[in-house]
């Protein structure tokens, strides 16, 4: 059970790997005895973060886990679920992809929707599920900023996560009265393995900052969270600006 | 659509299908076996997770006639499970009877009075309420009613005295009544500076009174920690009435005067305001004085502001109550410090020295000093209570589960050694897992 601090006893990790989901992780061990379901594909990858997870006293169980093989994520959370209520869940798979080929390449941009739109909706379905069984459990979906406002430079990835993003947030509202609470954080640029080698944008941040972020936004029962919270404001003014003005950002 | 419950702090809600239940349909519903189970709600006074079962059933407080009986001199009361103490009140005001422990506020019910084996400004002399329970009437999970007491089935009544709801659904309970010859309490109240001079007041004459209970300022620092108001009363007797109260003797408690209507979107506690309350209120005491006071004004002084746990906003409320044994009592004085450096805005916090522990394997009181406050739920509760937490296990000291909201079960195991011999007994009596709660499954009980 969540306590009264927003402490979780247990942590579902979709995409499990990422460095993200690792830092909220890292973060709710602080407290003994939390039990964490790596979902994730296999590989070193996902043994080492269940290696660091289990060296901070948690109990770790790994599960394989494939975005885009949607038949198998409401047993995948049923499996998650098996060893006890799932307290927090948190939503972190995703790709960034070439943003040219992902609107030039049939397959590529099939792929990116599959896997940031439809594999989300996938899961949250199942979770939705088994927040209604369990009467309580909070969901945590890792959207971006660029889903507030799709611009040409990544219109791809970001209607993608506009999709994702505005179906957790109705989510959210369709829990409230079976005890569920989803949270959707967008972060601004995040230095991630899936950012490595790109150009940070303005107002960047660390993966440790949105955690921390998440780990706030659940004690405090928010809905969304933008991180750094400037980014609210920001985004709030850019999505007024003229399409005209707006191409011509240099965004 | 089923309601979110959450308890008197309005943290960590969850939702559970209410179920209106009569005495008779109990058995049915527990044999029943409803999936994630089900646990008995009163009147949601307890501030965390006790009354609220996520996924599962929840029922309703069972309603019925109260009746008085005289026993020789004394007098036993029978009330279903779910009369609230404030009608219990009412009702045995007219018998010139009294509860025998009342705690804090009246809107508990008598079953949430046996499941938290509450306890009130008496414990020092009296005990909790399940010392005075002559027999209660319980629906165990395999859906048989059973009248156990101290005397029928004691394992059992020493497991449900206490076990917040874990070992069945109490339907009744019967409890020795206090003769009183009037509504008012003789309350003698005196000002002190700091804790020291508190503690040895305290020890040295709490056993004078029936009645003791002293309110300290935790943000006060330095010199003036500890500094406190110390109030002690007994039960008015006839020819101890004067003015209004000699007119009026039988001044039963009324309903709450004032309301807060709604939950502002964040909390109206702050640090300077507290702050403020707590000096003024410190300053407004008397220094010495003794008067008369009516039950609601002296045992419930918050009763009469209905909701009043909202003024703490749509993050609530946590409610942090420990006890220290006597022997560790130097573990009191360095709480209290730890509270007022890391100065978190509690209003009062309240003092009181418990008497000897009963059998019950979850009763909270043991011989010693408990000291109970509310915070405003915040992160920075997360290091403190853990500093506290450490602090009361070194010194053998507990926390209260109708307080409690956030202990892990390994801390809890530690604090409270006959844990696992209740483990044990539900294990019997239910096999099943039928009686389950957040607390419960937090606290794997």
């Amino acid at each position: 059970m969540l306590n009264a601090l927003g402490q979780p006893q247990s942590l579902l990790l979709l995409g499990g790997t990422s460095d993200i989901a690792l830092a909220v992780a890292e973060r709710y061990a602080a407290r003994a005895g939390l039990r964490v379901v790596l979902a994730a594909r296999p590989g070193p990858r996902r043994t080492e973060a269940a290696a660091r997870l289990t060296a901070l006293g948690c109990t770790v169980e790994e599960l394989d886990f494939e975005a885009t093989d949607t038949d198998s994520h409401p047993g995948l959370v049923e499996r998650a679920a098996a060893g006890g209520d799932l307290d927090v869940t948190v939503v972190a798979f995703g790709v960034l992809g070439d943003e040219e080929e992902a609107w030039q390449d049939h397959d590529a941009a099939v792929r990116l929707a599959e896997v940031n739109y439809v594999g989300p909706v996938s899961v949250g379905t199942a979770l939705a599920a088994q927040v209604r069984r369990q009467g309580h459990g909070v969901v945590v979906f890792l959207s971006s900023v660029a889903g507030e406002r799709v611009r040409r430079s990544n219109f791809a990835y970001g209607a993608s996560k506009a999709g994702a993003d505005g179906f957790y947030l109705g989510l959210g509202e369709a829990l409230r009265e079976h005890g569920g609470h989803v949270l959707v954080v967008r972060p601004g640029f995040v230095h991630t393995k899936m950012t490595e080698g790109r150009e940070a944008a303005p107002l960047s941040v660390r993966p440790e900052q949105v955690a921390d972020a998440i780990v706030a936004g659940v004690a405090a029962r928010k809905e969304l969270v933008w991180v750094p919270s400037a980014m609210r404001v920001v985004m709030s003014g850019l999505r007024h600006v003229p399409r005209s003005v707006f191409r011509r950002l240099p965004l | 659509m089923t309601p979110l419950l959450t308890g008197w702090g309005r943290t960590a809600p969850t939702a559970a299908t209410l179920v209106e239940a009569s005495v008779a349909d109990l058995p049915a519903l527990l044999r029943e076996h409803p999936a994630r189970g089900l646990i008995a709600r009163g009147l949601g006074r307890s501030y965390g997770d006790a009354a609220q079962n996520a996924g599962g059933t929840v029922i309703l407080p069972i309603h019925g006639p109260t009746s008085v009986t005289r026993d020789g001199d004394d007098a036993l009361v029978t009330a279903a499970a779910g009369t609230s103490l404030h009608d219990l009140m009412r009702t045995l005001l007219d018998h010139h009877l009294f509860v025998p422990v009342t705690p804090g506020t009246r809107y508990v019910s008598v079953g949430g009075a046996v499941a938290a084996d509450v306890h009130g400004k008496n414990h020092h002399r009296e005990g909790t309420f399940g010392q005075h329970v002559v027999e209660l009437d319980l629906v165990t999970p395999d859906g048989t009613l059973r009248t156990i007491g101290p005397n029928a089935d004691p394992e059992l009544f020493w497991a449900t005295v206490g076990g917040m709801g874990l070992t069945g659904v109490v339907t009744s309970v019967t409890f020795r009544a206090i003769p009183v010859e009037s509504a008012y309490v003789t309350v003698h109240t005196e000002r002190i500076g700091g804790l020291e001079a508190l503690m040895r007041s305290m020890r040295d004459h709490d056993g004078d009174h029936r009645y003791s209970v002293a309110w300290i300022d935790t943000l006060a620092r330095g010199k003036a920690l500890g500094r406190s108001v110390l109030t002690r009363g007994d039960h008015t007797p006839a020819d101890g009435l004067t003015g209004a109260a000699a007119r009026d003797p039988w001044r039963t408690p009324g309903s709450p005067r004032l309301a807060v209507p709604l939950t502002p979107p964040f909390g109206l506690v702050s640090r300077p305001g507290v702050r403020a309350f707590n000096e003024l209120w410190f300053r407004k005491a008397p220094r010495d004085r003794v008067d008369l006071q009516s039950i609601a004004a002296f045992f419930h002084p918050l009763d009469l502001i209905d909701g009043w746990n909202r003024l703490y906003g749509r993050a609530g409320m946590v409610q942090y109550q420990l006890v220290v044994p006597d022997a560790s009592d130097a573990a009191l004085g360095e709480a209290l410090r730890l509270l007022s450096e890391a100065g978190q805005p509690s209003f009062l916090a309240v003092l009181k020295r418990f008497g000897a522990a009963n059998p019950g394997l979850l009763s909270f009181p043991m011989p010693g000093w408990t000291l109970a406050l509310d915070l405003p739920t915040s992160p920075a509760l997360i290091p403190l209570f853990s500093t506290l937490d450490r602090l009361v296990l070194e010194a053998g000291g507990r926390l209260y589960l109708a307080k409690d909201s956030r202990l892990s079960p390994e801390t809890f195991d530690l604090m409270y050694e006959r844990a696992e011999e209740f483990r044990k007994l539900r294990r019997v009596i239910d096999p099943d897992g039928v009686l389950r709660s957040d607390l419960a499954r937090r606290l794997h009980l």
